[in-house]
């Protein structure tokens, strides 16, 4: 069986739409919903690699570092903010995070 | 000297002292603020008896002196004049002559008093109140005499302020005349519609030509000249306490005694009746009003008398009294007698002041103690003011033999009630009837309540010297009683008010300034009658008020009433007769059995004694009506629909919405995604939709 873009787009939109579950359905742990973010940044990505490979166009795959670049960088500041909120607060449950409730 | 100066002098002087007392009283210090006050209404008096003696004796003739403008308001001109005619020539005698004995008599009443200057500055205003009322020559100058008095009865009435049911007493009089004042003003403006003009001079001649003139309202043609008359007397009626409006009388006896003799007795309270007859023209053309005034009065007659038997406070006798009076004075002018009207006033006057004064003295002799029911026995200790008093009540009572003569009040109240019979028979008056029996059962109850305060006072066992009997048994009640009876008067700075409350009670007559009043009043008591009735109501009838009092071509009351039958002359004095002997019967020769009568109670005594329950009857209409509505306003109208429509309700609302919305503000990381999530989802579903069509 041929492995076709469509196989690739599906995987990407699963993924994608694990990762935004994982966002909100989540309410417990913050580092989840970082993970979740990571997931649909790899989502993400794997459409951009399964349209550069399917286009013959190795933007995509430019664009897929540039992503994971930031996924990184996003990953270091999410965990350090992480970081700093556990010693203020001495928990990263996200049901006691709702400070701005109206 | 010039008559029309001497007048106006006359008519300020009173002003003159009030303004010079009352403004420097403290510097002047009591006897000399006592003196200019005294002299200078004995000054007043004497203008007003060469008035009165010119008038009557010396051919004067009418005249106006006009002073300044008071005030002019397009056609609206009101001058403050001086006018002298026969109605105002008798009013002058009546108040200055009462007014200056009272400043006299004051001097001993108010001995120990700390307040004289304030209290004869007061008096003086009041009497150049009245002189201003009974000298106007329009309607803004009786209006404002009018207020005047109103003013000065509220400041005397009050004059022991820091008795509490003295102020309490001073508003209510002020506030009830408010109602009869309404109704004054509204017939100036009346009069002033239909004629154009306020000047009674002015007035007068053209009221014939208005006499069918109707105006239509509610789809009912009402008289307009009806209309006038009525709401006058509703003025006059406030003024001279009649049913409906008589409250404030009673209640107004707080005040000091020489108060009420001159204001409540003999002068202010008449008012009422001095403006009906001065506007006789009026009412000869308004036959709905004056029967209006003759039913009121003949009710205020029978009313009071029969409450006033009840009484027990000796002022509130003669306060009853006074007001039934009045009442006679009314149905007087209401059956068109008015010159019997005038002559009650000129007589009650002096028996009314005379019992007024008489009962200040008993009043002063028993240390400040008004409750008839701990007297008794005091004609040995007071003798003059008992003699005083027996006259003022055989005066009051009309005892007098038909065709002989008797004292003052026999030929005024005589006239009114054989008036009241004779303008029934000639068909003048459809009120006559009733007038006239009420007037006769009036007479015998008058007699009755009369004897019955000078027999309790006078007569009998001395009750106060058993009270103090008890007093020496330690008697806890009696201890009590004294107790709040000194609070009751612990403003009245008597000095023989400690003695009194500590030590055996012992009456003693008044000095000689307080008696020379009194000696005085009763000359008037006694001859006030035979000298002035044929000028008042007899053969010079006519000469004597010379046009002052206007009567129609139809009105022969006055005339007829001298040719009534026999029972009707003689009615009036068998029971006159009968309630003395009541009277007599039960609180003489049955000592003690009225006393006994009374403590049983029983509804027509409870009835009586509560003063028909007007008071109650008013406070539940209403004081307690007033803040029904008030409380419907408040709770209702203001909290609940405007505040609860307006601010409130919108602030609730607000409130609410955004409670509401602040809900969406959660403040979950994951709530906030998934709101983002369905709005782009919903901007997708849009672009999408949008471009695929």
């Amino acid at each position: 069986m041929d492995i076709t873009l469509q196989h690739y787009l599906a995987v990407g939109a699963m993924l994608f739409t694990i990762g935004v579950f994982g966002i909100f359905v989540n309410r417990k742990n913050v580092i989840i919903i970082l993970m979740s973010v990571e997931l649909i940044l790899l989502a993400v990505n794997i459409n951009f690699v399964a349209f550069s490979a399917y286009l013959n166009d190795v933007q995509g795959q430019i664009m897929a570092m540039f992503v994971l670049t930031v996924a990184a960088a996003e990953a270091a500041i999410g965990l350090a903010i992480l970081v700093t909120f556990f010693r203020n607060r001495g928990d990263i449950a996200v049901d006691d995070a709702s400070v701005m409730k109206g | 000297m010039d008559l029309a100066l001497l007048v106006t002098l006359g008519v300020f002087a009173p002003l003159l002292g009030a303004v010079i007392v009352g403004l420097n009283g403290r510097r002047l210090g009591d006897l000399v603020s006592k003196s200019i006050t005294t002299g200078l209404l004995f000054f007043s008096c004497a203008v007003a008896w060469i008035v009165f003696s010119q008038w009557t004796w010396g051919g004067l003739e009418a005249f106006t002196v006009e002073l300044f403008p008071f005030i002019n308001v397009g056609d609206f001109q009101s001058v403050w004049s001086i006018r002298i005619d026969a109605l105002s020539a008798v009013m002058l005698v009546v108040v200055t002559s009462v007014s200056s004995l009272v400043h006299l008599y004051s001097w001993g009443y108010m001995a120990e008093d700390p307040d004289k200057p304030r209290f004869f500055a007061y008096l003086s205003l009041f009497t150049f109140a009245m002189l201003a009322l009974v000298t106007a020559a329009d309607f803004m100058q009786l209006f404002f005499g009018w207020e005047g008095v109103g003013l000065a009865s509220y400041l005397l009435i009050g004059f022991w302020y820091k008795k509490s049911t003295a102020s309490a007493a001073a508003i209510k009089a002020f506030v009830v005349n408010r109602v009869g004042d309404f109704g004054f003003a509204l017939s100036i403006l009346t009069v002033f519609w239909m004629f154009g003009t306020i000047q009674f001079a002015e007035l007068f001649p053209m009221i014939a030509a208005k006499a069918g003139t109707g105006w239509v309202f509610l789809g009912h043609t009402w008289s307009a000249l009806d209309l006038a008359g009525a709401l006058l007397f509703v003025g006059a009626m406030g003024k001279s306490a009649q049913f409906f409006l008589h409250t404030w009388l009673p209640d107004a006896m707080e005040g000091p005694t020489p108060v009420s003799a001159l204001i409540h007795a003999a002068t202010m309270v008449t008012a009422g009746v001095y403006m009906v007859c001065l506007l006789s023209p009026i009412y000869e053309y308004a036959p709905v009003a004056s029967a209006i005034i003759a039913l009121t009065g003949a009710v205020t007659a029978l009313f009071a008398a029969t409450v006033g038997l009840a009484q027990n406070d000796i002022k509130r006798v003669i306060a009853y009294s006074t007001c039934s009076q009045l009442g006679y004075m009314f149905f007087a002018a209401g059956v068109g007698a008015y010159q019997a009207a005038m002559f009650h006033l000129f007589t009650h006057a002096f028996f009314k002041a005379l019992l007024f004064l008489g009962a200040g003295s008993v009043i002063h002799g028993m240390h400040h103690e008004q409750d008839m029911r701990k007297m008794g026995g005091l004609w040995k200790l007071l003798p003059v003011t008992y003699a005083v008093m027996t006259i003022g009540t055989i005066a009051i009572t009309g005892l007098g033999i038909p065709g002989v003569g008797g004292l003052a009040g026999f030929y005024s109240k005589d006239s009114i009630i054989e008036s009241a019979f004779a303008s029934f028979t000639n068909g003048h008056s459809a009120m006559g009837l009733f007038a006239f029996f009420v007037g006769i059962l009036a007479a015998g109850l008058t007699a009755y309540y009369s004897w019955r305060l000078v027999f309790m006072t006078f007569h009998n066992k001395p009750v106060w010297k058993d009270a103090h009997h008890d007093d020496h048994a330690h008697d806890a009640a009696v201890h009590a009683d004294h107790a709040t009876h000194a609070d009751d008067h612990a403003h009245d700075d008597h000095a023989h008010d400690d003695h009194a409350h500590h030590g055996p009670l012992k009456p003693h007559e008044s000095p000689l300034v307080m008696l020379v009043p009194l000696l005085l009043l009763a000359v008037g008591a006694i001859a006030a009658g035979f000298v002035f009735a044929p000028w008042f109501i007899g053969d010079y009838e006519h000469d004597f008020w010379r046009g002052a009092i206007f009567v129609s071509e139809a009105n022969h009351v006055l005339h007829d009433s001298h040719y009534v039958p026999l029972w009707v002359k003689w009615s009036p004095l068998i029971l006159t007769l009968i309630g003395s002997f009541a009277a007599f019967w039960l609180y003489v020769t049955k000592e003690g059995m009225a006393r006994r009568m009374a403590d049983r109670g029983g509804i027509v005594h409870g009835f009586l004694y509560n003063k028909w329950y007007f008071d109650e009857l008013y406070d539940v209409v209403f004081v307690k009506g007033a803040r029904a509505v008030g409380d419907l306003f408040w709770k209702v109208g203001d909290v609940k629909i405007i505040d609860g429509g307006g601010p409130n309700g919108m602030a609730w609302l607000s409130r609410k919405l955004a409670g509401g919305l602040s809900r969406f503000q959660s403040g979950y990381v994951y709530f906030y995604a998934f709101v983002m999530l369905l709005g782009l989802a919903g901007f997708l579903a849009f672009a999408i939709y949008t471009w695929g069509a």
